[in-house]
């Protein structure tokens, strides 16, 4: 048993099991500053080399192009507004692209400044001694550029500076600050062996010494790759992207061929129409709206996640991650607090449950252990925080008095707690255990610890414990065993006197508030969640009972984990999970959505397709919902710019053909200035909708977690109807501005 | 004018008749469809059958197999045809006629094989027994077949998953869909049609003279025969020239019922078909309701545009009668011709030419829609099901999934096809139409200038490339340029759809499918029964909205 004595002040250790407040990254909202200088990013994509693979926008340009020769060679008022309107559709297409693509690169930015080139030190040896794991920090090194480091070179770094590359410690134990990468400022642990042998270039080492070996080449580590996709540089489009760019393109081909086919038409009933009129007319019909803005959109939800965090290697990840059907979750620190708390007092004999309470805080007070914290927690919280002295042992607020004495966990003792010093000012009015004489028996022993062990303790200081006592303790032992929680027995020992026994300590796993609220939403978007756990079956079921999981995976193996999702891949099933173990990385890889915690092994960062910087398995739900939100806002605005068509046809085609057939003048429903008046609205409220819908794109429709059919109903309400709705009173204002213009 | 409630009583009383005979119908049929597909038993005539054409009836073909057997078999239907056209008068009952001419013949084997039955030619003028009989009455159950085989294979792309594109035997569903569904009730009707009035004969058209001492010619034919299963396999194509309007094809208003029963039978029990084998009755509700919907709608308005007469002639006369039988009268004109347009059918029982402009527009619209109301036998399921999967796609992706549709997902080779499909028809039509309006021989074949002389074109075009069959009656169109053009358009109607569909059953069979969840886009809720009636209105319907405003729109205003 080790004696520590009492004097310093308890390490701050962060509470792992703790919810994070979700961080964003700052400066989201749309300003001018980021549209002007998105401009002549807008510019350079009017090229139309970068516009073949969106045939709409080359519709259009072409369209202008056109326009532009038939107003220079005939030129008035119309067709130089028509011409004018044309390109500026064009250009805010090209706009909404170029101001997604500007934010991602601030937010990349932000991520770069970590990659700046820093100095190495090389180990230097003949690769094939760099296999083995100790004494490489003794060889001798060498000063090397960051940037020439290879995959397999090892290098020593020192605390006070930045580790050179994406790698994993081989040999030592340090602490790092990786606020550079997650904005977290608390430092992390990082060691060889084991689960938490990652390290990320750019980050700064803060303590001691380590040596690294590099796993990853330098610009091809996770952040260069992130950086890439959100600057755009090397966004491939999504599958669901190429499936919905094919619908708008043959949207768009039937849109040509009907306008193409009207001019026959036209000559035939004898009115021949301006080829600038067909091109107005065009342009409006085809699905311009949704095509300016559908890169914006995917650039848009790569952001989104950045904003949270996390970082993903293809667009196509963040697709997928809208149609997860599975969630695999992690119990510990995903669904429960990562640690056992008290949630019960179970006192045996005569033991008041104040009495219980009073010995378990005191055995806990020092205890720094989660575990330990939360009995302090739960006696205080259901007592009140003791400020009357219990026997003389309690000092003022309920700390320890001066002079105890913690007597720490062991691995052959599996007992825990404090021995209290004889307090000077004993009365032994108030304490039975002084006595009469006014002698204090000796100083006090409190021990908690498993129930073998605090019996075997019991029995070694001479007690024997009557026989009801010994049945309710066992009684008592099984059931908080049955529920899935793990009993604390409590004793002590005053003096010489034979120790009793004085209850059981409930630790329970406790499941993260809000946790049940939360399946309950996946379970409504058709989400299915499985808890996966090494604890027994019995034990995992209580939990999972209390979580509200739907699935548990209990005593799970590596290979369980990979199996199951095997499994349900076979049944049509899209799986997501996370993990931070090597022994997960086979699990992650074959999943569809793995994101990887940070403070994994590079094995795992590797096997993933997302790597989340906070840490936070509870983020899998978060992703989900950025997918989904992703492929909402997608089918939103199509739906939205396909059902504008509606009212552009009643503008146009009574302007286009009411001189030749008066009749169809009852069409103009909006009742419009003039023929020309009508036609450029129309094209103004084309070109100017794709402003007015950057900044929904760049945020994302509302996403609130619900069924199917809700989720459409809604949409179609706002987006579909609406979509029917809105052009007509916007065409109407802007006749009635346009109208004013002399000479049109 | 208004309509007297009589009338409007009248053509209520007639709807809810026909609605509640196919409605009795729907469910045994659709069931007994469901079992001819599935089953594994062939029956004697079927296995010799078999062993004639020397097909194994069990092997399952890949979708390229049986597309190849589709268009094998419609080439060789093409061509008997073409034959018989060209050689009747070297055959047995050509009652006189000469071989048609050979822009004819190739017009008359391409309408028939394609189920479209255009016919530039009068029955009883040009067409001797033999043709009649062999030719054009075989190929009514064939192409008939040949639809329904098509769409089965498709519902049989929803209904396995992950096999190797494997998706039946052409061979087995095409006899089974002749020898199990159309023979039986074909025969059946013919019955009831020849206890009704209508003649059944092998005789030559007699010249008698009249009590008044007028001469007439009496025709004679096997037409109750034919009569059946030009309704029954939504044909269309009429023993004589005035087609359903003819007394000896459709006597008196009972068989005028039965006959468009017979038009809808097949295409509202398909869905309920489709609904048993891929195991969700829901499904085949939903795809019936969507186009029971559009054809209410259609009739409503038809009938509307018939009975209330809009427009100067009707007003002075009283009533749209021009053009309709009085035997039958205005309201069940409309309903005729709305369950022709909105099958594939194209048979008539009035003039379309004479109808109101609104009512012979909503009546185009039908066709121009792609005929998914409920539309042809075969063609109408898989029209609809192309549609449905547009709208799964275009508002799938509003509830955050990836879209899918019966556990199919719907990625980019799926959209490849059904873009593809969804471009087609409107390209024949529109770039036939414009072709035709301006060039001389097009403008040749116009009977009447302005809006309803373009109507007259497009509608003809939409009728081809829908393989409706139907005729605005006013366009001249036995002439070599529409005779080769609309032959085209009724070949590229058929066949590249088809192609596509086939494609897209290969695909979704390889498919794996992907269960349903509380986040699947619910397809048999009536609000998306809704959404696929927009999007075919919308995503359709709008590319037809220019030239429709200058043709029945127009003339409707005017």
């Amino acid at each position: 048993m080790t004696h520590t004595t009492l004097t310093q002040a308890p390490a701050p250790a962060g509470d792992a099991g703790s919810p994070r407040p979700p961080r964003r990254r700052p400066g989201r909202a749309l300003t001018w500053a980021q549209v002007c200088s998105a401009l002549p990013g807008a510019l350079r994509g009017l090229d139309p080399r970068a516009l073949w693979r969106t045939p709409v926008l080359l519709v259009v340009e072409v369209g202008a192009a056109a326009t532009t020769v038939l107003a220079v060679t005939d030129p008035d008022v119309f067709a130089w507004s028509v011409t004018l309107w044309l390109w500026a559709t064009a250009l805010f297409a090209a706009l909404a692209e170029s101001i997604a693509e500007a934010r991602g690169r601030a937010q990349a930015s932000s991520l770069r400044a970590t990659q700046q080139q820093t100095t190495a030190r090389k180990v230097l040896a003949p690769l094939d001694t760099i296999g083995a794991a100790t004494g490489l920090g003794d060889l001798p090194t060498t000063d090397v550029p960051s940037g020439s480091l290879r995959v397999g070179d090892v290098v020593v770094v020192v605390a006070g500076e930045t580790i050179p590359g994406d790698g994993d410690v081989v040999e030592g134990v340090a602490s790092v600050d990786e606020s550079a990468i997650t904005g977290e400022s608390a430092p992390v642990i990082r060691e060889s062996g084991g689960d938490r042998c990652a390290v990320t270039g750019g980050t700064v080492l803060l303590s001691d010494r380590i040596v690294v070996r590099v796993t990853t080449p330098p610009g091809q580590s996770f952040v260069d790759r992130m950086i890439a996709l959100v600057e755009g540089s090397e966004r491939r489009r999504t599958p669901n992207e190429v499936a919905l760019n094919l619908l708008l393109t043959s949207l768009t081909a039937v849109f040509v061929l009907a306008v193409a086919t009207l001019q026959p038409f036209a000559v035939y009933s004898g009115s021949r129409q301006d080829v600038l009129v067909l091109v107005a007319l065009l342009v409006c019909l085809i699905p311009t709206t949704i095509g300016a803005l559908l890169s914006a959109i995917g650039i848009a939800g790569m952001d989104r996640l950045v904003q949270r965090n996390v970082l993903a290697v293809s667009g196509r990840a963040v697709e997928a991650a809208g149609d997860v059907d599975v969630l695999l979750l992690d119990k510990t620190g995903t669904i429960t607090y990562g640690n056992r708390r008290a949630s019960a007092l179970l006192p045996v004999g005569r033991v008041r449950e104040a009495e219980l309470a009073a010995a378990a805080r005191l055995a806990s007070l020092a205890d720094d252990t989660p575990e330990g914290r939360s009995v302090v927690d739960l006696v205080d919280a259901r007592f009140g925080v003791p400020d009357v002295v219990d026997g003389g042992w309690h000092l003022e607020g309920g700390g320890l008095p001066q002079g105890s004495e913690l007597v720490a966990f062991s691995a052959q003792t599996r007992m825990s707690g404090v021995d209290l010093p004889l307090h000077p000012h004993v009365d032994p009015l108030v304490d039975p255990r002084v006595g009469p004489d006014g002698t204090a028996p000796g100083p006090r022993r409190i021990r908690k610890g498993a129930a073998s062990a605090v019996r075997r303790w019991v029995g070694s200081t001479g007690a024997r414990v009557p026989q009801d006592v010994a049945a309710q303790l066992a009684a008592h032992v099984d059931a908080v065993s049955r529920a899935g929680g793990t009993p604390l027995v409590v004793a002590e020992q005053v003096g010489d006197a034979p120790a009793r026994v004085l209850g059981v300590v409930h630790l329970k796993d406790v499941v993260k508030d809000g946790m049940r609220e939360r399946f309950d939403e996946l379970r409504a978007m058709g989400i299915r969640t499985v808890m996966v756990t090494g604890d027994n079956a019995v034990t995992a079921q209580a939990i999972a009972d209390e979580a509200g999981v739907d699935d548990v995976l209990a005593e799970a193996t590596p290979e369980d984990k990979l199996a199951l999702i095997r499994r349900e891949q076979e049944g049509g099933r899209l799986v997501a999970m996370a993990g931070d173990g090597t022994n997960d990385a086979p699990a992650l890889a074959q999943s569809d959505v793995g994101v990887a915690m940070a403070s994994g092994t590079s094995a795992a960062k590797e096997a993933g397709n997302m790597v989340d910087l906070d840490s936070d398995p509870t983020k899998l739900i978060e992703i989900v919902e950025i997918g989904k939100q992703l492929l909402i806002t997608r089918g939103a605005l199509t739906t939205f710019s396909v059902a504008n068509d509606v009212a552009k046809y009643f503008a146009i085609l009574p302007a286009m053909f009411s001189g030749l057939f008066p009749q169809l003048a009852v069409l103009n429903v909006m009742q419009l200035g003039s023929p020309r008046s009508a036609i450029l609205s129309a094209v103004i409220f084309n070109a100017l909708i794709i402003l007015v819908l950057v900044p929904l794109a760049l945020r994302g429709v509302r996403y609130r977690p619900s069924s199917a059919s809700a989720l459409l109903r809604r949409n179609l309400w706002v987006f579909g109807v609406g979509g029917l709705v809105a052009p007509f009173a916007g065409i109407k204002l802007i006749d009635l501005v346009v109208s004013l213009i002399p000479g049109l | 004018m208004s309509p007297t409630t009589l009338t409007i009583l009248a053509a209520g009383g007639q709807l809810i008749l026909l609605l509640a005979l196919l409605g009795a119908a729907h469910a045994p049929l659709g069931a007994y469809m469901a079992r001819v597909y599935s089953s594994s038993h062939h029956t004697r005539l079927e296995r010799g059958w078999y062993r004639v054409v020397r097909v194994d009836p069990d092997a399952q073909q890949h979708w390229r197999s049986y597309l190849m057997s589709v268009l094998g078999f419609s080439l060789a239907s093409v061509l008997a045809l073409y034959g018989l056209g060209r050689l009747q008068d070297h055959l047995p009952w050509d009652l006189g006629f000469t071989g048609l001419d050979p822009a004819g013949a190739w017009n008359t084997a391409v309408s028939f094989t394609t189920n479209t039955n255009w016919q530039w030619y009068s029955g009883e003028a040009a067409a001797g027994h033999l043709l009649q009989m062999a030719g054009l009455a075989v190929q009514n159950f064939v192409s008939a077949a040949v639809g329904m085989s098509v769409a089965i294979a498709l519902v049989r792309g929803f209904a396995r998953s992950g096999t190797d594109a494997r998706i039946g035997n052409f061979w087995a569903d095409l006899t089974r869909s002749v020898v199990r569904v159309l023979l039986p009730i074909s025969v059946v009707a013919a019955l009831v049609l020849v206890a009704n009035g209508v003649i059944q004969n092998l005789d030559p058209h007699t010249a008698v003279t009249t009590m008044t001492g007028g001469a007439q010619h009496v025709p004679g034919g096997p037409v109750a025969s034919q009569e059946a299963i030009k309704e029954l396999g939504t044909n269309g194509g009429g023993f004589f020239n005035a087609n359903s309007a003819h007394p000896f094809e459709n006597p008196n208003p009972v068989t005028n019922l039965l006959e468009i029963f017979l038009i809808l039978l097949i295409p509202t029990a398909l869905p309920r078909t489709f609904g048993i084998l891929v195991g969700d009755r829901r499904q085949g509700w939903a795809i019936l309701g969507a186009m029971t919907g559009l054809l209410l709608v259609a009739i409503a308005l038809t009938t509307w545009a018939e009975l209330a007469g809009p427009g100067a002639a009707p007003q002075a006369a009283g009533a749209a009668t021009e053009g309709k039988e009085t035997r039958f009268g205005l309201a069940a004109s409309a309903l005729f011709a709305v369950a022709t347009t909105g099958t594939s059918t194209g048979a008539v029982n009035a003039m379309h030419d004479s109808f109101t402009a609104p009512g012979g527009g909503v009546v185009l619209f039908d066709m121009l829609l792609g005929e998914v109301a409920p539309g042809g036998v075969g063609a109408g399921l898989y029209g609809m099901l192309i549609l449905a999967i547009l709208a799964v796609f275009v508002a799938g992706l509003m509830v955050g999934r990836t879209p899918e549709y019966l556990g199919k997902k719907i990625g980019r080779g799926e959209m490849t096809i059904v873009a593809l499909s969804v471009l087609t028809t409107p390209a024949i039509v529109l770039v036939g139409t414009a072709v035709a309006v301006s060039v001389e021989p097009g403008l040749a074949g116009v009977q009447e200038p302005g809006p309803h002389g373009l109507t007259e074109v497009l509608y003809a075009f939409a009728s081809a490339g829908n393989n409706n069959g139907s005729a605005f009656a006013g366009l001249t169109s036995g002439t070599p340029f529409y005779n080769t053009m609309l032959g085209l358009a009724m070949l590229a109607g058929r066949f590249v759809p088809i192609a596509l569909v086939l494609a897209l059953a290969g695909r979704l069979a390889s498919q794996r499918s992907v269960p349903a969840s509380a986040g699947t886009l619910p397809t048999h809720q009536p609000l998306f029964v809704g959404l696929v009636a927009t999007v075919a209105l919308v995503v359709v319907g709008l590319t037809f909205v220019p030239v429709l405003s200058l043709g029945p729109v127009a003339e409707s205003l005017s």
